[in-house]
């Protein structure tokens, strides 16, 4: 290429391919003027000539078809950044020499989790592509971090293979989270809002938990070995959940959650772990050894209380109803089984027999009664019978034939004789007496 | 079930945490729903069962997050940075 200066490129336009040492093969010769002193200077004889297009769709095919280009990281700060109303996001990365115009998708930069700013220091990944109407190319960047996390992103790769092979982060680790727990261990920052989010949190749902703080730094070089210490204390204590907790921050704030021996406590930890580092979109390490993962402190509080203080409400007014209604119930059936009861014993019962019984013995006593009534009649005719024998041997039926019976008034002697007649004497007759006195 | 809780029973019911209260009402509930029982021990039950809810709600209205810190092996209560 760089000896045959008229098989690509219109020399006119690509100076830089005017190497010198091509000159001894120029056919200078034909050439009135001398050229060679002014190396610039275009050949006036050059062979080929294209349209811009032409020549730009040729830049563009060497640029596009260089694999390393399309695959690329590129560092430098953000300037001229632009977010026009489609979406897509333009600036040019800077470093001391160079600027190179990049373009941002709107779909790739929906996924941006950083909020660009000119004077920003990134990492680009991207393609480079021409854009043709204004003869440019450029990086069309698909992903963007901050400077100085590649490295860091590597060694949480790293890090992460390496425990996902020990089985560290495997499902059959994880531990059910208790839907009640009475006491809720807490791992995190003494000062920080994370701790008053979740303190907030856990009061609004279960006021009736008891909360044990084990507070720990959270970022820097002391992070790390203070959440073993403060995760193994808590441990003692025998809480039923912990929650490990962190607000937001830059994955650097945010790296003692990646640590190893870190990672490795949350896994070695008694009691389940919910761990709430960060934002929605950040992942730790300790998200993956833990047993449950919370986007945000907040809600690492929230998956610890999933039966809340409401719950419980309506759970005891439905208990309340409910022994109510089955002692109600209860009360009801044994009514029932009393009167169904009482039924049976009316029909068993020996009320009936008892009135046979009485009927029985009235007949008896009438029988009785009708036999003693001809029993008695049958005495009082034979009384009166004798009654009449009787009466015609008594001795006052003689009176009535005209006989008296005499009697002495003083001493009441019968006067059956002469001699005996003296004074007063009662003279009884058939129908009553009267008195006489005797004359001797 | 109502041999357990007629055992549990024993502890006064003011004495009794909010879990082991919701334990105790759990399992009269479910031992009126046997219906095994004499009228007499339901009865029992019963009211029993009305003292737990009584309680429960109790503590339920009158429940405080308690925090506390730990500083080393012991428990110190937490004083929250006010707002």
């Amino acid at each position: 290429m760089k000896k045959d200066e008229t098989s690509d490129f219109d020399p006119g336009h690509s100076p830089f391919i005017l190497d010198p040492s091509s000159f001894p093969f120029h056919p200078s010769t034909f050439i009135p003027f001398k050229l060679s002193s002014h190396p610039m200077q275009p050949t006036l004889f050059s062979s080929i000539h294209l349209t811009v297009s032409q020549l730009t769709f040729r830049i563009r095919k060497l640029l596009e078809g260089d694999l390393e280009m399309q695959d690329v990281w590129v560092e430098g700060e953000i300037s001229n950044l632009s977010r026009p109303a489609s979406g897509h996001v333009y600036f040019t990365l800077k470093d001391k020499n160079a600027s190179l115009r990049c373009v941002m998708w709107k779909t790739d930069a929906a996924r941006l989790r950083i909020n660009l700013q000119d004077g920003m220091a990134i990492e680009a990944h991207g393609k480079i592509t021409v854009y043709e109407p204004q003869g440019q190319y450029q990086l069309a960047v698909n992903i963007i971090q901050p400077r100085g996390e590649g490295a860091l992103y590597q060694e949480f790769l790293r890090l992460k293979a390496m425990l996902e092979s020990e089985g560290l982060f495997d499902v059959e680790r994880k531990r059910p989270i208790p839907q009640l727990p009475n006491k809720i261990g807490i791992v995190t920052s003494q000062t920080g809002a994370a701790l008053r989010d979740m303190l907030n949190t856990l009061r609004r749902r279960l006021p009736l938990a008891q909360v044990l703080l084990a507070p720990s730094p959270v970022q820097g070089v002391d992070a790390p070995p203070a959440l073993v210490k403060a995760l193994q204390l808590l441990n003692h204590q025998l809480p039923d959940v912990i929650l490990l907790a962190r607000g937001g921050g830059s994955i650097e704030d945010l790296w003692a959650f990646n640590d190893e021996r870190v990672v490795r406590a949350v896994a070695e930890s008694k009691a389940p772990i919910i761990c709430g580092v960060g934002h929605e979109t950040d992942f730790t390490l300790c998200d993956f050894s833990a047993d449950l993962r919370a986007p945000t402190p907040t809600a690492a509080a929230e998956l610890a209380t999933q039966t809340t203080v409401d719950d419980l409400s309506t759970q005891l007014t439905h208990h309340a109803a409910r022994i109510t209604d089955l002692t109600l119930n209860l009360l009801a059936e044994q009514k029932a089984l009393i009167s169904s009861v009482t039924a049976r014993l009316k029909y068993v019962s020996p009320e009936r027999r008892i009135q046979s019984e009485y009927q029985h013995l009235d007949e008896l006593s009438r029988r009785a009664f009708s036999a003693l009534t001809h029993r008695i009649q049958l005495q009082t005719s034979t009384v009166n019978g004798m009654s009449k024998r009787l009466q015609s041997l008594n001795p006052e039926g003689v009176l009535s034939r005209g006989y008296a019976i005499i009697t002495r008034k003083d001493d009441g002697a019968v006067v059956s004789k002469v001699s005996q007649a003296h004074g007063e004497m009662n003279v009884r007759v058939s129908d009553g007496e009267f008195e006489v006195i005797s004359k001797t | 079930m109502a041999k357990a809780s007629a055992k549990k029973s024993e502890k006064p019911v003011e004495e009794l945490s909010y879990e082991e209260a919701l334990a105790e009402l759990e399992g009269i509930v479910e031992s009126l729903e046997d219906g095994q029982s004499q009228l007499e021990e339901s009865m029992k039950l019963f009211e029993r069962g009305q003292a737990l809810v009584t309680h429960c709600g109790a503590l339920l209205e009158s429940a405080q997050l308690k925090v506390q810190k730990l500083a080393g092996e012991s428990l110190v209560a937490f004083e929250e940075e006010s707002e």
